[in-house]
């Protein structure tokens, strides 16, 4: 670290004891100056962090499961099932006869569990007011930022498969 | 009208430190937020802004670097010139 304390001879306890006080203000807006520039770098990582996080990435595969049969919930009727994994909680609603959606069920605020309102046709989340559309779970309302990640379904026969989820 | 040249090397120092702390601050709050909005926008699943977001937060480091090293050379001179009084 001696590049750090380049351009002076004194030691460093001599230099944080100095008998005047503007001495002493000196050397303490140098080092929170160094202080600042290493939290700079400590920022930059951070972002070269992310970017080999992105370079690297690899698109999850998602296994191709059966949620529910056609017809198995009423229209207006919700379904929870667990995709991809058994601890990622989904819901399935039934907005129409042939229309069936789904989303991811932890809020992207604090992955509450969101549900689904008949009265209000949106998806709420209890913990913080945050309200989902139910048309594609984008952020209608409140803190979360992000909107639901949705399970995309496809019907096969008298089945609706859970083939991947995107967002 | 006494001007810069006028005052003690130490005050005429400070005064260039706490100029380039300014601007190191205001470069690091503006790496702050892009560091979380990167992160925010990677977790949404954009990828695209992590390189742009990276390069401006290196040049920024690279200003900041530059600004300590203006300092460094400042508190030198005015080293210098105090031990030499």
């Amino acid at each position: 670290m001696n590049w750090l304390r380049r351009g002076t001879s004194e030691p460093l306890w001599k230099e944080e004891f100095s008998v005047r006080t503007a001495d002493e203000r000196y050397v303490t807006r140098r080092q929170l100056t160094k202080f600042l520039v290493l939290t700079s770098l400590g920022m930059f990582v951070g972002n070269i962090w992310i970017l080999i996080r992105s370079l690297f990435y690899k698109a999850p595969v998602y296994p191709q499961q059966p949620v529910a049969q056609l017809g198995e919930i009423p229209v207006g009727g919700v379904k929870l099932f667990s995709y991809p994994t058994k601890d990622d909680r989904c819901i399935m609603i039934r907005t129409a006869q042939d229309e069936y959606v789904s989303y991811s069920q932890k809020c992207t605020h604090l992955s509450c569990a969101v549900y689904y309102s008949q009265a209000e046709n949106r998806l709420e989340c209890p913990c913080h007011q945050g309200f989902f559309s139910i048309k594609d779970g984008a952020v209608l309302q409140g803190p979360p930022s992000r909107p639901l990640p949705r399970v995309v379904l496809e019907a096969r026969g008298k089945q609706l498969v859970a083939i991947e989820v995107k967002g | 009208m006494p001007t810069s040249n006028d005052l003690p090397p130490q005050n005429r120092g400070l005064t260039a430190i706490a100029g380039a702390m300014s601007l190191i601050t205001v470069l690091l709050i503006v790496q702050i937020w892009l560091l979380s909005a990167a992160l925010e926008s990677f977790l949404g699943g954009n990828r695209h802004t992590a390189l742009p977001a990276a390069i401006f937060s290196g040049v920024m480091f690279l200003i900041s670097l530059g600004l300590y090293a203006f300092v460094d050379r400042i508190d030198s001179e005015v080293r210098g010139s105090s031990n030499g009084r």
